[in-house]
């Protein structure tokens, strides 16, 4: 699998550290309550199809960047960095 | 027989007997030329069995190469080289191959059909495991492992192109061809050891000349380009994302302990061509597994290409035009052709042989190898006498590796095979044979298309010169089996049979996957290569459905057998891990410090002096340097962070639980790191070495881990913070200098001095060592008067001599990691054997660490209800109340008479050790309602190590709860 990193350019997925859904990049308030806590914490979806992951370029350039990825084709459609992600 | 002579040959040994060869050629060829046709004995009925083909999809001919640790089963004799001096053995055979006492087993086979071991051997139940499965686990099975060491070298290759060719048939030279000339970087890749694929094997011209000849020419000009990279004895083996696949590459030449034996590729291609041609499929009839009945191609590849006659008298059997050409060829080559058996009732007569129209085999003898066949023909039934039976049942694509993502080939009755999907694989053309083109020109047209439409794709302009060859239809009508009784073999490498597919039929497993399963059919080394159409053929037969709605099975990498050692080539021993070496390594090993791993670094353990016999002797002197005098220890493994920036403070606000941005510039302050779901994930220090400038520290462990935090921190979470995170833990080398002589020690090698008073507890700041810029911390991991000083790296080693020196002259000297754990468990201080991944800031009595006037990652979640439960299991103190027992850790705790069974476990040991300074065995521990028990005496069961003992529940901290010692 190969990777698009903003900085570096496709590199193997080997380079990458995996975090899971870009759901993390929306943490809510620390007062928004358990339901809102508990569903960034734990709650994730399965999608059949297309994903917004979050992914660590840790054996590069230390970029963390949102990888979009369809699960069904494996194809990589695209890779921003994390800060400058939509949220 | 040979048939023309070699121009040199070489000794190697066959089960210990010496055979002639040429060097280069298969194994497999020697053996037919010297007349050995009985090669191994399957795998279940320990059947005699020969060549059945002259490629990797071999199902019989597997042995064994070398002996001892060199020993390599499951080899093809089709593919591996003969080399003067190779030992190659049989397999599966005993006492001998030819005198096989399991050949036994052929006598029961009624008995031991597919998934006999769901229906038989049931009684009684326990000698299942006991008695039956372990004989038939003995009996059955292919080559043996040697149970050494692989001694053997593997080397990894990473490879990276515009085009990878795989396969370098007519089509796959055409595709490299085209796209190299177009200019792309071109890979092209064949697993055999010339390229040239059935051109090598046929007798046909291009371009008006002999094949081969057009072959050699091609592949010169291929050479000649600088964009192409040739990689013959190179098996693709698997494709996978992103135009990513695996390769083996064999390596052969003189034995060589230097020299790999294979090396395992993994190559990124912007396209590819899949030009991996076809494979020929057997027929089923009875007994066609006798040695010497063999596929036809096989047996013109061994006739065209080797020089090898596989029988004196031959026969062929087909349903397609293969048969003839065989038949040409064994003439041409002056080999006796005792008749074509065609079972096509109007089959076009191509040469001065006997044709059997509408024919079939029907059955065959020969004990150890064929000695003559029953056909059943139009005019009646004879008996042939033959040594050779080449058998062709048509062609399958080799249609594998485009169904490595998902892709599932397409049926066509035209040609009763199945072929690739279009674009099954992103960016992969499939040409010739493996698309089912099975005619030379066609694959030559094919294989300059797929060269176009993969250098168009990358803007290239590639200009094709189409070479003439010979155009032919493929003229097949279908035949999986010869109707009749006996035992039809289908799948020779797992001796599965007609019936058992009927079997399984029956059972109502009208799945091809299920079929699979029960029979076995498809599995083993060569993953079903000739058997899986057929099969699937006569499944879909049996159940009233036609192929392709029966679909196949998943094809699924690797293509070949790949060893372990090649994909890990390089990770053996050492190589597992890279080794992370501080400054004192040498000095340490000198000093004869047995290394402990922490992370990938290695530290030293202890220091030994003479006369010491074991570790506890050495680690209690060395905690009494520090408890007394003044000890030494490299602490450079732990993680150094620097983080600047204008909110440099602010960023570590928000990753520790407690203020940063308070911390005043030359102070220090213990920091606590939480999880986002409100678990501890490490402890360390802060040091602010300026308004903008903090340097923290980690735990070894974890250094790697808070590193990654941090940027998520920064780049995730919170990038409106400008501070930048950049990790110096190689940068320094860092020493703790403790204990009551800790200051004086230092003052020896300072260029200014220092006081208590300009240096208390907690300071930070630069000093100089010797003209060298150093830092030096106030902190303590032991309770004691303690500095840690670091200085650049290159710099540890002579500072680490030094300060020994001196602490020796202090009465101390320096200390490893043992009694670095000794002289902080008895401070309660923590490791991660305590912030362990499951514990919290209240377990660990740090509730109070967690500001609330402010957010940090964690802090929301660590105010669960049930992180905050009394009940939890938190940290306490224990200590042993029993003389002479010793508390160890990993040990569970119950009540003082509670039963020490799971569900009566009310916490467990972290830590443990024998305190020097207390002369007591101490341990931390988790305990439910911990802090609330002190006094109590509970029961420590370590059942691992066989240790129960009572211990006394206490605060954490052993020694100088009130840190008066620290702050000297």
């Amino acid at each position: 699998m190969r990777i698009e990193c903003p900085y570096c350019g496709e590199r193997d997925r080997r380079e990458f550290y995996y975090m899971g859904d870009a759901v993390a990049l929306d943490r809510p308030a620390v007062d928004a309550g358990a339901q809102a806590w508990d569903d960034y914490l734990h709650n994730r979806d399965n999608p059949a199809g297309s994903v917004r992951d979050l992914w660590y370029h840790e054996a590069g350039c230390g970029a963390w960047i949102v990888v979009s990825r369809d699960t069904l084709t494996h194809a990589v459609q695209g890779s921003v960095l994390a800060a400058e992600a939509a949220r | 027989m040979r048939l023309r002579e070699p121009p040199q040959t070489v000794t190697f040994t066959f089960d210990g007997k010496p055979v002639q060869g040429v060097p280069g050629e298969p194994v497999a060829a020697a053996l037919l030329a010297s007349g050995i046709r009985l090669v191994g004995r399957s795998f279940k009925y320990h059947r005699p069995r020969g060549v059945l083909t002259a490629g990797s999809e071999e199902p019989n001919a597997l042995v064994t190469v070398g002996q001892g640790a060199a020993q390599d089963p499951n080899v093809r004799a089709t593919t591996l080289e003969v080399a003067e001096g190779l030992e190659v053995f049989s397999q599966n055979g005993w006492p001998s191959l030819r005198y096989d006492a399991l050949a036994v087993n052929d006598l029961f086979a009624p008995f031991l059909g597919a998934g006999f071991y769901y229906k038989t051997f049931m009684w009684p139940r326990s000698f299942w495991q006991k008695v039956y499965e372990p004989a038939i686990r003995r009996a059955a099975g292919l080559g043996r492992l040697s149970g050494q060491a692989n001694a053997d070298r593997y080397e990894k290759a990473f490879g990276f192109c515009d085009v990878l060719v795989i396969g370098a048939g007519p089509a796959g030279l055409m595709a490299a061809l085209t796209a190299a000339e177009a200019g792309a970087d071109v890979i092209l890749a064949d697993e055999d050891s010339a390229m040239g694929g059935r051109l090598l094997r046929e007798v046909e011209e291009v371009d008006g000349k002999p094949a081969t000849l057009w072959v050699a020419d091609v592949l010169a000009r291929l050479a000649a380009l600088p964009n192409v990279r040739l990689m013959p004895r190179t098996t693709v083996t698997g494709a996978y994302d992103q135009g990513t696949f695996g390769a083996l590459e064999r390596i052969t030449g003189p034995a060589n302990p230097d020299r790999p034996l294979e090396c395992f590729w993994r190559i990124v291609a912007k396209r590819s061509v899949l030009a991996a041609g076809a494979l020929e499929r057997p027929i089923a009839f009875a007994d066609n597994d006798r040695p010497g009945i063999m596929l036809a191609g096989a047996v013109r590849s061994y006739v065209n290409r080797w020089g090898v006659a596989p029988g004196k008298s031959v026969t062929v059997f087909g349903n397609n035009d293969d048969a003839h050409r065989t038949a040409r060829d064994l003439l041409a080559a002056g080999v006796k052709v005792a008749g074509v058996i065609d079972s096509r009732p109007d089959p076009v007569m191509q040469g001065d042989y006997p044709v059997f129209t509408a024919g079939c085999v029907t059955a065959t003898r020969g004990r150890h190898g064929l000695s003559s066949i029953t056909i059943t023909h139009q005019g009646g039934t004879r008996v042939v006498q033959t040594d050779c039976l080449a058998v062709s049942g048509g062609w399958n694509p080799n249609v594998h590796l485009s169904c490595h993502m998902n892709g599932r080939p397409q049926w066509r009755e035209d040609i009763a095979a199945f072929v690739p999907t279009t674009d099954a694989i992103p960016g992969m053309v499939c040409a010739g044979a493996c698309d089912g083109v099975f005619d030379t020109q066609g694959c030559l047209q094919a294989g300059a298309d797929a060269g176009v439409a993969v250098a168009g794709g990358l803007g290239l302009k590639p200009k094709v010169t189409l070479p003439a060859a010979e155009t032919r239809a493929y003229a097949i009508a279908p035949l999986w089996e010869v109707p009749g009784k006996g035992r039809k073999w289908v799948d020779f490498q797992n001796d599965v049979t007609v019936k058992d597919i009927a079997s399984a039929a029956q059972e109502n497993l009208r799945s091809v996957e299920h079929m699979k399963r029960y029979t076995t059919q498809g599995m083993a080394p060569d993953q079903g290569k000739s058997s899986n159409v057929v099969a699937l053929a006569m499944l879909a037969d049996l159940t009233g459905r036609g192929i392709a709605e029966t679909g196949t099975t998943t094809f699924r990498p690797p293509y070949v057998p790949v060893s372990i050692a090649a994909m890990g080539a390089g990770g053996q021993g050492k190589g597992f891990a890279p080794a992370r070496l501080t400054t004192t390594h040498h000095p340490s090993i000198a000093a004869r410090a047995p290394m402990v791993e922490a992370g990938l670094w290695y530290r030293a353990s202890y220091f030994p002096l003479e006369g010491e016999v074991n570790w506890r002797q050495s680690c209690d002197r060395e905690a009494g340097y520090v408890r007394k005098a003044v000890g030494v220890c490299d602490v450079s493994s732990l993680g150094k962070i620097d983080v600047q920036g204008p909110d440099a403070a602010a960023l570590l606000d928000f990753v520790y639980t407690n203020r940063m941005s308070s911390l005043k510039v030359g102070r220090v302050r213990y920091g606590l790191m939480l999880r986002e779901d409100g678990f501890v994930m490490d402890d360390g220090t802060v040091a602010r070495l300026g308004d903008r400038h903090f340097v923290i520290t980690t735990t070894t462990a974890a250094a790697g881990q808070v590193m990654r935090h941090l940027e998520f921190a920064g780049q995730v979470l919170r990038p409106d913070l400008d501070a930048r995170i950049t990790s110096v833990t190689d940068h320094w080398a860092q020493f703790a200098v403790a204990g009551p002589q800790a200051r004086v020690l230092l003052n020896t090698i300072l260029d200014d001095q220092i006081s208590n008073d300009d240096w208390p507890f907690m300071a930070c700041g630069t000093v100089g060592v010797g003209g060298v810029t150093g830092r030096l911390f106030r902190i303590s991991f032991s309770g004691e008067t303690a500095f840690e000083i670091a200085v650049p790296a290159r710099y540890g080693e002579s500072l680490f001599r030094q300060l020994a020196a001196q602490a020796r002259t202090l009465g101390g000297g320096l200390y490893g990691m043992e009694a670095l754990n000794v002289l902080r468990i008895e401070k309660g201080f923590l490791t991660h054997a305590e912030l362990h991944g499951r514990t919290t800031a209240f377990d660990l009595g740090l509730a109070r660490m967690i500001d609330r006037s402010k957010d940090c990652i964690g802090q929301a979640a660590a105010r669960r209800p049930g992180l905050l439960d009394p009940a939890r299991e938190r940290l306490v103190g224990l200590r042993a109340v029993e003389e002479g027992r010793r508390l160890t850790a990993g040990a569970y705790l119950f009540g003082k008479d509670a039963k020490a069974t799971s569900v009566n476990s009310e916490g467990y040991v972290t830590s443990a050790c024998y305190s020097p300074a207390l002369d007591c065995y101490l341990g931390l521990a988790f305990l439910k309602n911990g802090p609330e028990r002190h006094g109590e005496v509970v029961r420590m069961v370590n059942h691992l190590r066989g240790v129960d003992t009572l211990a006394e529940v206490c605060g954490p901290v052993f020694l100088d709860p009130e840190g008066e010692r620290a702050r000297g």
